[in-house]
């Protein structure tokens, strides 16, 4: 069982995977919008599409996570029925989820081999385990001990772990969903060249990737899906990158962009050589009135946790913060609010709303002790009905939305509301942290134009972003970061994606500093 | 200890000071609050009262310890899959209400007092494990809260045990069930410590040396990732509660066996402790953590404070309050480890 099968014997001309019409139906959503997909033996496939566009479904469905509504999946001709993970497994389908399916309490080698434990008898075989998961890490010269606890590792070597877990079995197929996100560039070109290994032996492979440049590096061809539905399938030679993002979006790139014009004014946030107890490292920022300033990196670079600290969610151990002329070093999220400081969080279903309260209740969250305050200290209900309605309106929510429990709304309506939530009172600095994540794109256009609106208005506007496209097509300056440091600072036309992916990863010592 | 520093030889109090803060920092990071209160407990209760490390007081320590050792394993159980076990206490009162009606009723018919005790015993684990089955059908597959499940079955079987018997102790036990589990010796040993300590060794190679063992774990660490890796959460879920409720049944019996009657009362405040024990042990309230050695310890330091706390003649109402203290005290030193360990100690 721990051994997996290798790939049964070609046969000419069959796909080695092949699916019909695979749908999938969520209650109240079609994922998966009959898609017609093949993959070839000793071919990099890769699912090119915008958050929700049905990549995760689609693999989730190969992987036996869940089944299809409709449609049929074939494995060397024969229709399988994959119900679940071990199933899927057994057949020699691998996933590698972006996602990380690790116990953080466990060893390094037993989440290799969990599910799956070597025994002798009844009893665990400890020693084969550790054999068995120094050897997957060797063949892959991942440089972890397999004794250590998986919630003590890096994200980076977590994510190391993760594609160890997926290579463990021999696979026909093997699925790669986002797997350099976090990967240091050296690691990525491992894996690259463990890809092009497997390729070459003729596992198909499924690989799913934002960035650009890893898909001119190693797809042989490309599907692009857009809600739920297959666009296209298109060879990887000679495409160029515009096309692919109008594959994808359904739109030409400029429609999608707003153009931002640039008219900076007085500093309004001043960060100096701060530190935090979560790892940033003597980082120095500058935002401006009427500019927007893109921050990059990988995840757990310390983009994130810089803002935060900002903010006051996180522990400042060093470093001074100026914001709007004052020191604000260390100080509360309700007095930053209160001087114009508004800071969208990235989880929007953990931080940013109150899932149970209907939209209005929700924007008018901030403002319940300022601006709503009436006689005797009640709340204001002609006030809240304008503040709300206005806001409402700046982000195209439709009124019957507006009433719904905001869990019950869809991923782009949600972000409406928790922009919305900024707009009640005009602010002097918008940090948007991961703003568009899984909103679909005329939702993420209706916000790049808010964005555009508030810049325009002569506020401060920082973008948080591991979405590169967003960060290129609408900063004026970007700051990259890079283990927790700031690794470089671009401007205007020099912010290309090559010269943004350059500072994602730490040279030496030296360049960093 | 100062002999792997060659940069300086003699070393100040100041610096040695600050060596012995950094060690115990780390025992903290590793084990937990345990080690820390155990040696404050034993250090207070020998000063205060010189019976307390006499080895017959010790030998008496162990042999009362053994009923909240088998609970609280199971109960660690039920915490390693991120639930809790709040019924425990009434795991152990049905087994003891249902065991000694069974037997009493056989003693009096005239039947053979061995087969009245074995009869008995299967008829209290069984009543016992019910309840367990119970918990985990609503847990696995009814995705009920564990809090509200064992809460429920909580007042359910007590008042199932206080009906059965109008809440009057059930007495009448062929008297040779508490010559031997409550009172028996094997060379030596008391037979509850016997039972106890070959229960302890099944348990430690459960959690270390089966699948199983890492599957509980698992489910609790992220069940997410333990179900796409191919295990089945619910029936990891459903086991744990069911072994944790025969481990609470098996505590019952020998607590009847030690009282010689069937009361309803017995296991009053075993949840409450058996958590205290856990937690103070260092297994996690989010789950995914669980040493069974260490549960061990937790339930015997649990005995110790109250044996100590008897000998120095605390009342029980004040002990009420100390033990309750002590629960509070380990989940903060919980939480606080669990800071200091994501930031990466």
């Amino acid at each position: 069982m721990v051994g997996g099968r290798r790939p049964p014997i070609a046969q000419a001309g069959m796909p080695l995977l092949r699916t019909h019409g695979l749908s999938k139906q969520y209650p109240g959503v079609l994922a998966l919008d009959r898609v017609d997909f093949d993959l070839r033996r000793g071919e990099v496939h890769v699912l090119f599409g915008e958050n929700g566009a049905g990549k995760s479904t689609l693999i989730s469905l190969l992987a036996g996570v869940s089944s299809p509504t409709e449609g049929s999946i074939e494995l060397n001709g024969n229709v399988v029925r994959l119900r679940s993970v071990r199933e899927a497994r057994q057949k020699g389908i691998s996933a590698v989820f972006q996602e990380l399916s690790l116990v953080p309490t466990l060893s390094v080698a037993e989440n290799l081999f969990l599910g799956e434990e070597p025994r002798r008898g009844r009893l665990l075989d400890r020693a084969a385990m550790a054999r068995g998961a120094e050897r997957v890490l060797a063949e892959l010269q991942f440089d972890i001990d397999s004794r250590r606890t998986v919630a003590r590792l890096s994200r980076a070597e977590q994510q190391m772990v993760e594609i160890a877990k997926g290579l463990r079995a021999q696979a026909s197929v093997l699925i790669l969903d986002e797997p350099t996100a976090s990967l240091t560039d050296k690691e990525t070109l491992r894996l690259f060249e463990l890809v092009r290994r497997l390729r070459a032996q003729g596992v198909g492979i499924i690989y799913i990737s934002h960035r650009m440049q890893e898909i001119d590096e190693i797809a042989d061809r490309i599907t692009v899906l857009r809600d739920g539905r297959k666009i296209d399938t298109v060879s990887a030679n000679g495409m160029s990158h515009d096309r692919l993002i109008e594959m994808m979006t359904g739109r030409a790139v400029e429609q999608i962009y707003p153009h931002i014009q640039a008219r900076p004014g007085e500093t309004v946030l001043q960060v100096d050589r701060l530190s935090t107890a979560s790892g940033v490292r003597q980082a120095s920022i500058t935002v401006r009135r009427g500019e927007v300033v893109g921050l990059a990196g990988l995840v757990g670079s310390g983009k994130s946790e810089l803002l935060r600290a900002v903010y006051g969610l996180e522990r400042i151990t060093s470093g001074r913060v100026t914001f709007l002329g004052q020191d604000t070093t260390g100080a509360s999220p309700a007095r930053l609010l209160r001087r114009g400081f508004f800071y969208l969080p990235p989880d929007r279903k953990g931080e940013g709303l109150v899932l149970g309260f209907s939209s209005n209740d929700n924007i008018a969250l901030p403002i319940l002790q300022s601006r709503l305050r009436g006689r005797f200290g009640l709340l204001n209900n002609d006030e809240r009905e304008r503040a709300t309605r206005d806001a409402s309106a700046r982000v195209e929510l439709t009124p019957q939305n507006a009433g719904k429990a905001v869990g019950l709304l869809s991923g782009g309506n949600q972000q409406k509301v928790l922009f919305a939530k900024g707009l009640t009172e005009a602010a002097a600095l918008y940090v948007f942290d991961e703003p568009t994540v899984g909103v679909d794109v005329g939702t993420r256009s209706a916000l790049y134009r808010l964005l555009r609106d508030l810049c325009e208005q002569g506020a401060a506007v920082v973008l948080i972003s591991s979405d590169l496209p967003e960060v290129l097509h609408l900063s004026h300056r970007a700051y990259v970061m890079c283990a927790g440091q700031i690794g470089g600072e671009l401007q205007g036309k020099a912010i290309t994606e090559a010269a943004l992916l350059s500072l994602f990863f730490q040279r030496s010592p030296e360049a960093a500093a | 200890m100062s002999i792997d520093v060659p940069e300086r030889a003699p070393e100040t109090g100041q610096a040695r000071g600050h060596r012995l803060r950094a060690w115990l920092l780390k025992v903290f990071l590793r084990v937990g609050v345990l080690p820390f209160l155990l040696v404050i407990a034993v250090v207070v209760f020998s000063v205060l009262s010189d019976q307390f490390l006499t080895a017959q007081n010790l030998i008496n320590l162990i042999r009362q310890s053994v009923y909240l050792i088998l609970v609280s394993m199971g109960q660690m159980l039920a915490l390693a899959t991120g639930g809790f076990d709040l019924s425990v206490g009434t795991i152990v009162a049905l087994t003891s209400v249902v065991s000694a009606s069974v037997m009493s009723t056989m003693g009096a018919d005239g039947g053979s007092a061995a087969w009245a005790v074995l009869l008995g015993c299967g008829a209290g684990l069984a009543a016992g494990s019910t309840v367990g089955l119970v918990n985990g059908l609503g847990i696995a597959l009814g995705s009920v809260s564990p809090f509200i499940m064992t809460l429920g079955v909580q007042s359910i079987g007590l008042g199932v045990a206080l009906a059965l018997t109008g809440g009057v102790p059930v007495s009448g036990i062929p008297s040779a069930f508490g010559d031997l589990f409550g009172f028996g010796t094997l060379l030596g040993m008391p037979i509850p410590v016997i039972v106890t300590a070959v229960i302890v060794v099944a348990m430690y190679v459960l959690m270390t040396r089966t699948a199983t063992g890492t599957h509980l774990l698992a489910v609790g660490g992220n069940a997410k990732a333990a179900a796409l890796s191919g295990i089945s959460t619910r029936r990891t879920l459903l086991l744990a509660y069911v072994l944790c409720s025969l481990l609470a049944a098996v505590s019952g019996l020998l607590l009847t066996a030690r009282v010689n009657s069937g009361e309803a009362n017995l296991g009053g405040t075993i949840a409450l402790e058996s958590i205290a024990a856990c937690v103070i042990a260092g297994v996690s309230l989010r789950g995914g953590i669980a040493r069974v050695e260490s549960v061990v310890l937790g339930a015997i330091f649990i005995g110790l404070v109250q044996n100590g706390m008897n000998l120095t003649n605390v009342g029980s109402y004040m002990q009420m309050v100390v033990l309750g203290m002590l629960l509070i005290l380990a989940v903060v030193a919980d939480s606080l480890r669990h800071q200091l360990i994501s930031q990466g100690r």
